[in-house]
């Protein structure tokens, strides 16, 4: 098969609105971790001098890192990222508690990281609810606590959506699960460093958050564990984050998060309102100049950079691809982009018909992001959606029809 | 294996996406078939104007899918543009991927439904015309019918 591809070479400047997908690593932080690479590249676990400074320097990341979610430095631990978190403070939970319990609560909306680690443990004889959410994509903390039960171990609800964006009454849902007794995970990995999450307030025992979603490198991310809430590890080996996660810490990569999670905390509010502002744009754009379009998510209570809409009688990945060619770097939850049957679980649990949820894009933005930008994607999206009816069958029926 | 998703289509397959072929659809057309379902994600409606000696004089297509999808019936469309309904016939799910170089895995099933898409407008004329085309069968899909078979290979991306 001939896969050599040359599309994409004559390419305008990309326009890259896929930032729940992954972002840019900011300069300060990529220069904040490359003498990590070459010149202080000890081992933090040696006794001497030299791995010393690399062990001082990662205490100081996990401060920084701690500091943006209200926790205490010892209560963090370095992980891979997102996804390894998550199955840590599953898997383990539901390990170190099978005694007390096998039931866990989750929701419909879950990234898979957290969906598959359920699935996996359900095979395994836990009994997992996924909790149903509104047509906005809302968790009912009603429901939730209706959901409990005597053998109930672990609730773990996504914090804010990597599809739709929408943020879950976390310190709502956490109140009910502290006064119940159980215990409380969150899935933060889109929030962290975008939205304010305060631990305590909030009452999370345990939190999972990724360093290339703010700015930092991939493959690094943490678990917050909450003190006293002491959860075996999920990987074995050496003594290194004080026995819980072993594995030679990848210190250039914690250098990196620690300082992304510094800037991202210091920028917070004045990133959010600038990026709220460009994607309210986006938003207005795409539904004023696109008949048949409809945002899907919750209007308000969504995080600052994400818009997902759905373009009816098109489907997504040709759509993801003809704006491709235009410059515009977006993503998609029809099934066809993912080579399942079925298109993204999310948009379904939010209650879109297939057909609808086919025709669906994420628009994720940054503040680097300019309105031009922004002004552009609309355009293209337009054009694009334009073509794409005009060779769309059930378009031609629904003009037929009349109903279009 | 390629771990980039996106280069997982071929040059022509980008090509016949980008710039389709006879994309459109004819006015009282001969014959007229659309296959595949909204649900999966993909319907193709091929439309055929064939003269009196059974030669495909014009065929237009429209798609509602991804783009293997579009590329798959745009490229079916030149396949039997000219031809004789008998070499329409005989055009495979394997000849438009051959001349596409070559599908993803996850992919293929819209070839599939290239293939159907081409029985079903072929069928569609000859019950206008009152003819038996030797070896054309009736066409199973319909847009408001259930699923059809995929070809499928559980693999997912996700961020
Ligand atoms: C909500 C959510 N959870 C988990 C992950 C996985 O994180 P990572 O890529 O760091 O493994 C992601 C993104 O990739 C995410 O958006």
């Amino acid at each position: 098969m001939n896969i050599k591809r040359t599309y994409g070479t004559n390419m305008p400047k990309t326009i890259y609105l896929d930032n729940a997908a992954t972002t840019a690593v900011k300069r300060e932080v990529f220069d904040a971790m490359a003498p990590y690479f070459t010149e202080q590249y000890g081992n933090p676990s040696s006794i001497h001098e030299f791995g010393a400074r690399c062990g001082v320097a990662c205490d100081e990341a996990r401060a920084k890192v701690a500091k943006v979610i209200g926790a205490n430095p010892q209560e963090i631990y370095f992980t891979s990222g997102g996804t390894e978190s998550d199955n840590w403070a599953i898997k383990s939970t539901a390990y170190a508690k099978k005694e007390k319990g096998r039931h866990i609560i989750t929701t419909r909306i879950e990234h898979h990281a957290v969906m598959e680690t359920c699935e996996f443990l359900k095979r395994d004889g836990f009994d997992v609810t996924f909790l149903d959410v509104d047509d906005q994509g809302l968790v009912d903390p009603a429901k939730l606590e209706a959901a409990i039960r005597p053998d109930t171990i672990l609730i773990s609800v996504i914090y804010a959506n990597n599809e739709i964006g929408t943020v879950q009454p976390i310190a709502e849902i956490g109140r009910i699960a502290r006064a119940r007794g159980v215990l409380f995970h969150t899935d933060a990995v889109q929030a962290f460093g975008h939205v304010p999450i305060d631990v305590d307030a909030e009452n999370i025992d345990l939190l999972s958050a990724s360093g290339h979603k703010i700015h930092g490198p991939k493959g690094i991310g943490f678990l917050y564990m909450r003190k006293g809430v002491k959860l075996p590890p999920l990987m074995h080996g050496g003594h290194h984050e004080r026995g819980r996660r072993a594995g030679t810490l990848n210190v250039p990569g914690i250098v990196g998060l620690g300082k992304a999670a510094e800037i991202a905390g210091a920028e917070m509010a004045a990133n959010a309102e600038r990026v709220t502002a460009l994607r309210d744009r986006l938003i207005k754009g795409m539904l004023s100049e696109i008949p048949h379009s409809r945002l899907n998510g919750h209007p308000t209570k969504r995080l600052p950079g994400n818009a997902n809409l759905s373009f009816r009688f098109v489907e997504g990945e040709s759509l993801l691809m003809m704006v491709d060619e235009k410059g515009v770097s977006a993503s998609t939850g029809s099934a066809c982009a993912s080579g399942s049957l079925d298109p993204s679980h999310v948009l379904l649990a939010i209650g879109l018909p297939h057909e609808i949820a086919h025709g669906s894009l994420r628009f994720s933005l940054s503040e680097d992001n300019t309105e031009e930008e922004i002004d552009y994607a609309v355009e293209a999206v337009r054009e694009v959606v334009e073509r794409l009816r005009s060779m769309s069958p059930l378009y031609e029926d629904a003009v037929k029809a009349g109903g279009a | 294996m390629n771990t980039s998703t996106k280069l997982e289509y071929s040059e022509k397959v980008v090509d016949h996406f980008t710039n389709p072929r006879n994309m459109g659809s004819i006015e009282n057309a001969s014959g007229v078939g659309t296959v595949g379902n909204a649900k999966c994600g993909d319907i193709m409606r091929v439309y055929l104007d064939i003269d009196d000696g059974g030669f495909i004089r014009d065929v237009k297509f429209k798609t509602f899918g991804c783009g293997a999808a579009i590329a798959t019936s745009s490229m079916a469309t030149e396949l039997v543009k000219g031809k004789h309904i008998k070499d329409a016939l005989a055009m495979t799910n394997k000849s438009v991927m051959d001349a596409l170089d070559g599908l993803p895995q996850v992919k293929i099933h819209c070839s599939l439904l290239a293939e159907e898409a081409m029985h079903a407008a072929l069928w569609d004329y000859a019950q206008k015309k009152g003819i038996t085309i030797e070896g054309l069968k009736k066409p199973k899909s319909d847009i408001h019918e259930d699923e059809h078979d995929h070809d499928h290979v559980a693999e997912e991306e996700e961020d």
